[in-house]
């Protein structure tokens, strides 16, 4: 399963922290901490992968992607796949690129929520429930006009 | 106030701009301060907005938190929802505790506002944790509701916060409502979905609603089920996070999902499912592995192609041509020039390859070496691993140089993770691939002058674990130490002085294969000795010593080699033990005595005056009680008439002395020693190691002399008349010899290698004269122990002997494994402890074990020969012991002002020796008995003593023991097994269980003990002691328990020496019998144990089958 997601930028200031196991507040503070510490010495022509053994327990794996001021982080046990994580990073990405149109590292900040809804569309609980960015996208605009329909204002 | 005003008017402008995602503050509130607390709150924006320009974040979101607190107990939920989002931010990006909040979460979860609810959902789900949050069972009713909502945006987060926040409680109460979710006809795929992934969470908190569970989801293991994906994603956790064989019978519907489906992501779950299940079930191999084949030929998605070759690589152990298919495929990732990440995961699946197929790491061989050379550090690192799984005996050397070669290339980092997996390689299981010791002996000292060279500790342990182990080894690393020490320039080097410690221990204690020790001894000598640390510049002058006391001793021996050679026999094991040494010694020595005049000694004499002299008032105590040793030694020297004829002075009986005296000084042997030799050293009853000992002070007396080494120079000094000057450098040259071969032997306890006892405290001191020193009485220690180390060796391979003694540690299996030649241990120990101002003692000690060699022929347990000299280093092991126990430095010390004119080897500790003998044999009896062990009892009280003499000196008793112990080392022998002695001194901590499982025969005891211990001030005792063990022949067809050799030797014995011990030795005896079927019937128990905790662990699976009982089903599958 996936046991955490998490976008940070390339100062190591986390934009998006989830994780699916119940990790207190310092303990994932001191995780992402040692992810960065190990993103930030990593060249940009080497492999998207590294053991996290030492700081997720055994067996874990870590799969990230730079894209412009932010890494995204995947962390995962061996039943799933590397490169299906890869994949996954880049629907991601790709459906974030079409909920905000020409995504930065600014709609990341202001739309906590909205992140949460996306991610959640995607990773239920550390399975992967929907890989298609367009059924993801349709999913979360249904959400937000039913919450629109119910409440004053979303 | 300024700062409200400011917030507010913000908030209002981001209301204008419908910037907010969170609605605006038109809820009917009812009163005028909600309204005001509502219109005036900063939203999640405003909030994050001020954190991005705050220059004080710290104290910013002390204050946020501070207005959080008031706004979420707003009755608003408006406002409420927003403080809460706030906190839930705060929480999760900059990691602020808020399980405070929880129940201000669990008041949202009712709103009839979806936004709102949202948020309380979130907000738990990021926090709620059983473990820290114990309001949950207040949202159970909420969650029931909301999991029926027709409205997804409702229903899903219910479902996820059941599925990672939830309790066993919890979850167990809302199982049914879940089962539902699964086939509802109102819900949308999308929930049915996700109600699946939830069943997974709840499945692992109550393992018991798998029966209610598991037939939903075999339902959905259709081709066609919308739920599949989700399905197999449960199973895929189920299989892989607990035991496999409950799903084992649902291989069928795997396998047409396997054929059928076509979503990769569903296919790469299945394969990782039988990658599992192959493990249980090899024969599903045959159902696989044209699926396999098929999806690996056609696939274009990578990721299931990696997938499938993992399994292969993994699981699949015979078939030829998916595994020829599989590397085939793998060489393309290994070969992906352009993407690293494929590289890296080819490189990693080909180390998932057993060691019978590593013919296709061969064939990526090439490209393996090139990855060294990556920019990727991962990808250099599974090289690396490849690397070392492709050696063998065969190429270790060329591999070897392939790795020298890179790690010279490469950056620090990874250059010194080629070193060390060089360094593990070669090492592995004690030097198995190295054939040739003096070749990698050389490669060691190569690695010594890479420039990132930091591996010094390792190559410092692996020198001198080989010179001890591999002797013959030992010319060519004096060779290579030799250089190592000689270059100047790299004693600069910070990281290269644990390789000089080493190199400098191996040249002084080694000298005897240097061409040339004036040139070793200059080296030890060079000023830029001043760049090592103290401990190793100890080491230096520890070299110094033995390599002065070798040219002086060879010097004098010029011409009477005859006579040495008799010397040496006499006062030294280790030579006559090893006749090709003693040849190779003779040899060498000979061309260095041409070397040697008496100008050549006075030269080196006054060379090592010039350079440590400055040393013996340097700070470090290590650095000067050295360095004052050798000066002593120096001088003693010194003394001697230089100038007259070589002939003269050879016959010199003054020189004669010293020759022999330090000849027995260096001239034993120092070996491996078990690391568990030390624990096994019982704390001695009746020791007082907390006891403040100024009272020592008193019955001191006017002997009394300070500790301090100003003081103690100046005494020596002034006892500057002739007796003095010699006996006292020998006489501390002995105790510091201890100092530092305790030393030693701590460092290579440490180092978890194993050592041998009877070198910790190697001394063969022979009496030569009597020493008088002011009314001060006369110690005499003798002390001969004769040890033959035992030898493993490996038929068939002309190899070095590497000399392995902790075989104890391994499975008594995996030891078996080795073939062993019985051997022949003679050991004698002759001990003459003593000391005291108003005692004198001599304890004599003779104890010879040998083994019959009647029994020679017979298998016997590793490690046999260990036993034995073990019993005779008992005593050295128990004055450790006190040494070892007694570290603080108020306790030595004091011992030491006390001793300090005399020979005085540990004189409390050999007082108590006898004493403390008996404890440690006793509990080494009890040990070996409750481990149920084979062990040989005989040796452990071997003792014959004979009361020869007594002395009286100064109205004082004197007490001599002497100790003859011959005992024949029974030897166990398993029927059929070839199976080599296995020392078991460390399996207590092994479960008698596994014991229990060998077959036993009876075996043979001889035992002969005669004791005769005694000793006390003011009595003379004389207790004689006979106790005879005999042959347990009639025993001998019976099949006897494990261990119940010692019962009868142990118990025919009779300890008369103190009437406690006679006590619990029939307290042993007693429980002894008890114990064996206490042990029998706790083995059996435990079994029940295990099994029923298995059946327990299996519960879930068992009751899965029942449901679904496919057995027959998955029988017809597998045909």
């Amino acid at each position: 399963m996936i046991r955490a997601v998490i976008v940070m930028n390339t100062q190591g200031k986390p934009r998006l922290v989830r994780f699916y196991e119940f990790q207190p507040p310092e303990r994932q503070k001191e995780l992402i901490r040692s992810i960065y510490g190990v993103l930030s010495s990593r060249a940009d022509n080497v492999s998207n992968f590294f053991k996290t053994d030492v700081i997720f327990g055994e067996d874990t794996r870590l799969v990230y992607k730079h894209l412009a001021t932010m890494y995204f982080v995947f962390v995962f046990d061996s039943s799933e796949n590397e490169l299906a994580m890869l994949d996954l990073i880049q629907v991601f990405v790709e459906t974030l690129e079409r909920c905000f149109k020409n995504v930065c590292e600014l709609d990341l900040v202001f739309n906590f929520t909205k992140l949460h809804t996306i991610l959640d569309e995607i990773v239920f609980a550390g399975q992967v429930v929907e890989t298609s960015s367009s059924e993801i996208v349709k999913a979360v605009e249904e959400i937000a006009r039913k919450s629109l329909s119910h409440s004053l204002q979303l | 106030m300024a700062a409200e005003g400011y917030s507010a008017v913000q908030t209002l402008a981001s209301y204008a701009a419908g910037y907010s995602p969170i609605g605006s503050k038109a809820s009917p509130a009812g009163g005028f301060a909600p309204l005001v607390d509502s219109l005036f709150q900063r939203s999640l924006d405003d909030m994050i907005k001020a954190l991005r320009t705050a220059s004080d974040a710290e104290s910013l979101i002390h204050r946020l938190l501070t207005e959080i607190r008031r706004e979420i107990r707003s009755t608003d939920s408006d406002t409420k929802c927003i403080a809460l989002l706030k906190l839930t931010y705060l929480s999760s990006l900059h990691s602020l505790d808020m399980s405070w909040a929880a129940f201000h979460a669990v008041e949202l979860l009712p709103s009839p506002f979806p936004a709102v609810k949202r948020a309380g959902y979130l907000c738990a789900s990021l926090s709620f944790h059983p473990s820290s949050t114990d309001l949950l069972p207040l949202v159970t009713h909420q969650l029931r509701k909301d999991l029926q909502s027709p409205n997804t945006s409702i229903s899903s987060p219910a479902l996820h916060l059941l599925a990672i926040s939830s309790s066993p409680d919890l979850s167990i109460h809302l199982s049914n409502d879940l089962l539902s979710l699964f086939s509802s006809s109102r819900a949308s795929s999308h929930v049915r979905c996700r109600s699946v992934a939830t069943s997974l969470p709840v499945i692992r908190l109550n393992p018991d609603s798998s029966t209610i569970f598991l037939p939903k989801l075999v339902e959905a293991l259709s081709p066609s089920s919308p739920l599949l994906s989700a399905a197999v994603s449960v199973f895929c956790e189920l299989v892989s996070s607990g035991n496999p064989r409950p799903y084992l019978h649902l291989a069928p519907d795997f396998h047409r999902v396997l054929i059928e489906c076509r979503n990769n992501w569903v296919l790469i779950k299945i394969i990782k499912i039988f990658a599992r299940l192959i493990l249980l079930e090899p024969r599903l191999t045959r159902k696989l592995v044209d699926p396999i084949c098929d999806l690996m030929g056609r696939s274009p998605a990578k990721s299931l192609v990696l997938e499938c070759i993992r399994i292969v690589f993994s699981s699949f152990p015979e078939p030829e041509t998916p595994l020829k298919l599989a590397v085939e495929k793998v060489k393309e990732f290994v070969a992906a020039d352009d993407d690293p990440n494929l590289r890296f995961l080819g490189l990693h699946t080909l180390t998932l390859l057993r060691p019978g197929q590593s013919w296709a790491v061969e064939e990526n061989r090439e490209a393996i070496v090139k990855s060294l050379a990556d920019p990727d550090p991962n990808i250099r690192q599974e090289a690396l691993r490849l690397i070392t799984t492709m050696v063998f005996e065969n190429n270790l050397v060329e591999i070897s140089a392939i790795l020298i070669n890179y790690s010279s290339k490469s950056d620090p980092e990874f250059s010194n993770e080629i070193l060390e997996a060089i360094l593990a390689t070669c090492s592995r299981n004690f030097y198995e691939l190295v054939m040739d010791f003096d070749w990698y002996v050389s490669l060691l000292a190569e690695m010594v002058r890479n420039p990132h060279f930091m591996k010094g500790e390792e190559v410092e342990r692996q020198l001198v674990d080989i010179a001890l182990r591999v002797k013959e080894a030992r010319p060519e690393l004096v060779r290579v130490a030799r250089n190592l020490l000689i270059d100047p320039a790299l004693l600069e080097n910070p990281l290269l002085h644990r390789v000089h410690s080493a190199v400098a221990w191996i040249s002084g204690e080694f000298i005897k294969f240097s061409r040339n020790p004036m040139e070793i001894l200059e080296a030890l000598l060079q000023p830029r000795t001043s760049f090592l640390p103290s401990l190793v510049r100890a080491v230096y002058i520890q070299a110094v010593f033995k390599v002065v006391t070798f040219c002086f001793i060879s010097f004098m021996n010029v011409g009477r080699i005859s006579d040495s050679k008799s010397d040496i026999d006499k006062n030294t094991d280790a030579a006559s033990e090893d006749g090709s040494d003693e040849a190779l010694f003779k040899k060498e020595s000979l061309g260095v005595k041409e070397l040697l005049t008496s100008k050549s000694i006075l030269y080196m004499l006054n060379l090592i005056l010039k350079e440590l002299s400055p040393l013996s008032e340097c700070d470090e105590v290590e650095v000067q009680e050295r360095a004052r040793n050798v000066l002593g030694f120096v001088h003693t020297l010194n003394e001697i008439d230089w100038n007259r004829e070589e002939e003269q002075l050879r016959s010199d009986i003054k020189v004669r002395e010293i020759v022999n005296f330090m000849n027995a000084v260096f001239s034993e042997e120092l070996g491996p020693i078990s690391i568990h030799a030390q624990k096994r050293v019982p704390l001695p009853e009746g020791i007082e190691l907390k006891e403040n000992l100024n009272d020592l002070v008193e019955i001191l007396g006017n002997h009394y002399i300070a500790p301090s080494p100003l003081i103690s120079f100046s005494t020596r000094t002034q006892n500057h008349n002739e007796v003095k000057q010699e006996s006292e450098p020998a006489a501390e040259s002995s105790s510091l010899l201890a100092e530092h071969r305790k030393r030693h032997g701590l460092y290579y306890l440490s180092t978890t290698k194993d050592e041998d006892g009877s070198s910790d405290y190697p001394r063969a001191t022979d009496l030569t004269k009597s020493v008088h020193s002011h009314s001060m009485t006369e110690d005499l220690l003798m002390l001969t122990a004769q040890s033959s180390v035992p030898r493993l060796t490996k038929p068939s391979k002309p190899r070095p002997t590497v000399v392995k003694l902790d075989e104890f540690d391994d499975s008594p299996s995996s030891s078996s494994k080795h073939a062993k030649e019985p051997q022949r241990d003679v050991l004698f120990v002759n001990e003459k402890p003593h000391s005291d101002n108003y005692t004198q003692r001599l304890v004599k000690e003779t104890s010879t074990a040998s083994n019959v060699d009647s029994l020679s022929k017979e298998k016997s347990l590793l490690g046999e020969g260990e036993i034995t000299s073990s019993s005779s280093r008992k005593e050295k092991h128990n004055s450790r012991g006190n040494h070892y126990v007694v570290p603080s430095p108020l306790i030595s010390f004091s011992t030491r002002t006390q001793n300090h004119n005399e020979v005085k080897q540990e004189s409390e500790p050999a007082a108590e020796s006898s004493s403390l003998l008996a404890e440690h044999r006793k509990r080494h009896e009890l040990y070996y008995l409750s481990t149920m062990k084979d062990e040989d009892g005989s040796s452990d009280y071997p003792r014959a003593t004979d009361l020869t003499k007594s002395v009286h000196s100064h109205s004082m008793t004197e007490d001599l023991l002497k100790l003859t112990a011959q005992s024949s080392v029974p030897r166990l022998t398993k029927p059929s097994k070839p199976r080599p002695t296995v020392v078991k001194l460390d399996e207590f901590d092994d479960s008698p269980s596994s014991s229990s499982k060998h077959a036993k025969e009876p075996q043979r005891d001889v035992l002969f003990v005669n004791e005769k211990p005694h000793s006390d001030n003011y009595t003379q005792r004389l207790v004689k002691e006979t106790s005879t063990a005999s042959n347990v022949d009639s025993l001998s067809k019976e099949k006897s328990l494990l261990g119940e050799g010692e019962i009868t030797s142990s118990s025919s014995r009779k300890e008369k020496h103190n009437s406690r011990g006679k006590e619990r030795q029939r307290s042993t005896k007693k429980s002894e019998s008890k114990e064996g079927k206490s042990h029998r019937s706790s083995t059996s128990s435990s079994h029940h144990r295990g099994r029923h905790k298995h059946k327990q662990g299996r519960e879930p699976g068992d009751t899965a089958s029942n449901i679904a009982p496919k057995a027959p089903v998955f029988e017809d599958f597998l045909l």
